[in-house]
């Protein structure tokens, strides 16, 4: 049974909003008294998804969950999906638009960020079908 | 080294967070990236950047920055301004260009991130 549980939609394209999902997220951690240094590491890797959620898919969601084990993120989209994985986890590569790089994002650094900072990672991803991506983070 | 110290190197104006110029930071970071900020930074570290948007706060809010220069005299909005101050950060900006904003605070002994982890 998980302390918490909550489920956060992220739109396509919605760049006003990106990041405001991850800050709750770490405000909801900060309160439980979670390590910083722990905290700085899921932050990293929710705000990486948000974004990556915001600028590449079609839409989806984050799945956020806490136990006695740890904290878990389980996200999900409805697509494009990802042609190579292999390739999308380099780092320097990227599909973003010169638009998003503007911004100061899309340098190719997102999921290779991700992996890094979790303790565990896991990605799928099926064109025509979505990209799924699971981190979990320790808190022993 | 201070914030205030770094203030006085920079020439820099103190937009936000005039109270906490006694902070100190370990390190500096410059980038107009906020992709590589997420991917390198760690510690007490200064942001310095000529991008001036809401994912500049919010990724400083991301990896526990507390302070940000705008350098070639970027002013950021009032949004930003409000956005900062819910995280209790400092705003300054300096008329230095990144280069130049760089080079004096590490000639004056505030290093940079180093080798990843």
């Amino acid at each position: 049974m998980p302390l918490i549980a909550e489920v956060f939609e992220v739109k396509k394209d919605d760049f006003v909003s990106a990041g405001e999902v991850s800050a709750k997220i770490k405000r909801t951690l900060k309160k439980l008294g979670v390590d910083s240094a722990v905290l700085r590491r899921i932050s990293v890797c929710s705000y990486e998804v948000e974004l990556n959620l915001v600028i590449h898919s079609l839409g989806g969601t984050i799945d956020f969950s806490v136990d006695q084990d740890g904290v878990t993120l389980l996200v999900k989209d409805c697509g494009p999906g990802i042609p190579d994985l292999n390739l999308a986890m380099r780092e320097g590569w990227s599909t973003a638009p010169e638009s998003v790089r503007t911004m100061g994002f899309g340098a190719g650094m997102g999921l290779p960020n991700m992996k890094r900072n979790a303790d565990e990672f896991d990605i799928q991803s099926t064109v025509g079908v979505g990209t799924e991506i699971l981190m979990k983070f320790h808190l022993k | 080294m201070t914030i205030r110290k770094i203030a006085e190197l920079l020439e820099a104006k103190v937009i936000l967070g005039e109270d906490k110029l006694d902070m100190e930071v370990d390190m500096a970071f410059s980038s107009d990236m906020m992709s590589d900020v997420l991917a390198y930074v760690h510690g007490r570290t200064l942001l310095l950047t000529g991008l001036v948007n809401e994912h500049v706060i919010r990724t400083a809010e991301m990896v526990d920055m507390e302070c940000i220069v705008f350098v070639r005299d970027k002013q950021p909005t009032q949004e930003i301004i409000d956005m900062a101050r819910e995280n209790d950060m400092v705003l300054m900006t300096t008329w230095h260009t990144l280069y130049c904003t760089s080079g004096i605070l590490y000639s004056n002994g505030l290093t940079g991130v180093g080798r990843r982890k």
